[in-house]
């Protein structure tokens, strides 16, 4: 096999460590499972108020799946911060074709970490929740597309914020603009009874598209008219989705070789001194 | 040592940072096999030298090859042969030391030759370096000096043919100290490794090197063996008598020529002669404050 087809192969394979040791150790299953658990229990308490018509329990659990896969690009982000300190990225610098591995790695853990953690809320939401459209296999291969397309769009997008934030404090205080974002992407509340102009930069986020495709996906028809247009607007959600991914994909690869040719063993002790004198 | 292949060769190496030039004009040069120790005080250019030549950092000016290659142009194939002993911190504390030896490893496979056999097999490597206790341990659960032997490893997993070790006893207790000299030489001797090494530390030096450098202030000052390195600068010979039961001391660049001037001449009147060499200490620690004057 040719050196990046090895590389790309080892790289899955550390992703898949890096996912089993997400879920094999204390401190990180709590956090994988402390949001979702947070939610199922506002679910519970929402699941019978009625809201124009609808469930308000059911209306809000597929922008709860959105919120929380566009939160993906919060823990690529990170993620990518925190190896970079440690010397991680230094040590997939220093190995041949490293960076390549350590890339598909990082796509695969964070996606599969995902993945599950969509699931662990989803399907005791299932449960819960009555009145959503989970009957057709059409919500289901709805479900998937957008969830691939907006993972395309958002992943890139932590990498990129990951690379230009170096220190751990910048990568809380990116947090903010984005919690904002989302709660004005119509997750929490119908993005309709929003100002015009809130609704405008709403609709530039990746994340409002992630929260409505994944209400076309599991509400019923009927749900439509609390959108914008009283439409599921598939058409938009591609195109919108497709343009932060293609962009994402575009500019990614630049920021993060102009990223990887910063490190070396001394920016890694520098930063390794700064972290110290902050503990200590 | 060798005449064989020259795999490092510096010339007229420059660097600049806005400013400050902190590499003035640095040549080196090993050859296959030779262990080569940049030895100098902190802040002397020795990180920026290793860096340069490792292909993380881009020079000012000046021309470098390692293996043959421009390390500013070098590229996957060519970091295939190089290892890099990083100092680690906290990175992969959650792997076992098995796992990312095998994983690390894995890389190096499609680079193998004719001669070198890659990667070097983890289980192999890890009795090497004195870990085979440790295989299945996670890492962040290691010791200090266990965890540098585990850095060793992952530097040499894809069987490098130069390897670069930046300040690696930094920390160490004594025994740590002694188990990765012996690491270091068996690699020199039996591998066949090329290594260049930068420390503070003159003992380390002057046991490991085939050659060293000594850097000050961004300036090779001195060049050779230990022995070379003693005798050929400024280090003189102490010599201590007593002339009819009176103390008397004397620095001389040859004591030999002085001592017999001297019996010569009181023949019977001199007694508790002691003739001290100057030590590799001594020179360094000379050059070391020439050039902080000459700064």
């Amino acid at each position: 096999m040719n050196p990046r087809g090895v590389a790309m192969r080892a790289g899955w394979q550390r992703g898949v460590i890096e996912l089993r040791q997400s879920f094999t150790n204390g401190a990180e299953l709590f956090s994988h499972f402390l949001w979702p658990v947070l939610m199922l229990v506002a679910l519970f308490f929402l699941r019978d108020k009625a809201f124009g018509g609808f469930q308000l329990g059911a209306l809000v659990l597929p922008s709860m799946l959105g919120m929380n896969a566009a939160m993906g690009m919060v823990s690529m982000s990170q993620q990518l911060t925190a190896d970079r300190e440690d010397g991680t990225l230094l040590r997939a610098k220093a190995t041949p074709n490293g960076m390549l591995g350590y890339l598909v790695s990082k796509v695969v853990s964070v996606a599969g970490g995902l993945l599950v953690d969509l699931a662990i809320l989803l399907v005791p939401g299932l449960i819960i929740i009555d009145g959503l459209a989970t009957g057709s296999a059409e919500s289901w291969s709805t479900l998937s597309w957008v969830l691939v397309l907006g993972l395309l769009a958002t992943l890139p997008i932590g990498a990129i914020l990951g690379s230009v934030f170096t220190s751990a404090r910048a990568q809380g205080l990116i947090q903010l603009p984005i919690l904002a974002l989302i709660a004005i992407s119509g997750i929490f509340y119908p993005i309709t009874a929003l100002p015009d102009w809130l609704q405008w930069i709403a609709q530039l986020t990746p994340i409002y598209w992630l929260g409505l495709g994944m209400r076309s996906a599991l509400l019923p028809e009927a749900a439509v008219g609390v959108e914008i247009g009283d439409s599921w607007r598939h058409l938009e959600t591609i195109g919108v989705l497709g343009v932060w991914a293609v962009a994402g994909l575009l500019v990614t690869p630049v920021v993060l070789r102009r990223m990887a040719r910063r490190e070396s063993g001394s920016s890694v002790a520098g930063r390794r001194e700064r972290a110290l004198q902050r503990i200590g | 040592m060798t005449g064989g292949e020259v795999v490092l060769d510096v010339d007229g190496l420059r660097m600049r940072y806005g400013a400050t030039e902190v590499l003035h004009d640095v040549a080196l040069r090993a050859h296959r096999g030779e262990v080569l120790a940049l030895l100098g005080p902190n802040g002397a250019g020795k990180t920026t030298t290793i860096e340069i030549l490792e292909g993380f950092r881009l020079r000012s000016a000046g021309r470098v090859e390692v293996l043959g290659v421009d390390p500013a142009h070098g590229d996957e194939r060519w970091r295939a042969r190089l290892g890099v002993v990083l100092q680690s911190w906290r990175d992969h504390g959650k792997w076992r030391v098995h796992e990312l030896l095998t994983h690390l490893g894995s890389y190096y496979t499609p680079y193998s030759d004719g001669a070198i056999q890659r990667p070097w097999d983890a289980a192999e490597l890890i009795a090497a370096v004195g870990l085979t206790e440790h295989a299945g341990q996670k890492i962040r659960t290691l010791s200090g000096g266990q965890r540098r032997r585990l850095d060793v490893a992952i530097g040499i997993v894809g069987r490098p043919e130069v390897l670069f070790l930046d300040e690696p006893t930094v920390g160490f207790d004594p025994a740590a100290r002694y188990e990765f000299h012996e690491l270091v030489q068996r690699l020199a001797g039996d591998q066949g490794t090329t290594i260049l090494l930068t420390t503070h530390d003159l003992d380390e030096a002057g046991k490991l090197a085939d050659r060293i450098l000594i850097l000050t202030a961004g300036r090779i000052v001195a060049a050779g063996t230990a022995a070379d390195l003693t005798r050929q600068i400024a280090g003189e010979d102490e010599v201590r008598w007593t002339l009819d039961g009176k103390p008397c001391v004397e620095s001389t660049k040859d004591s030999t020529v002085f001592v017999r001037e001297l019996f010569t001449r009181y023949g019977e009147a001199i007694g508790e002669l002691e003739v001290r060499r100057a030590s590799l200490e001594d020179t360094y620690l000379t050059l070391v404050r020439q050039s902080e004057v000459a700064r």
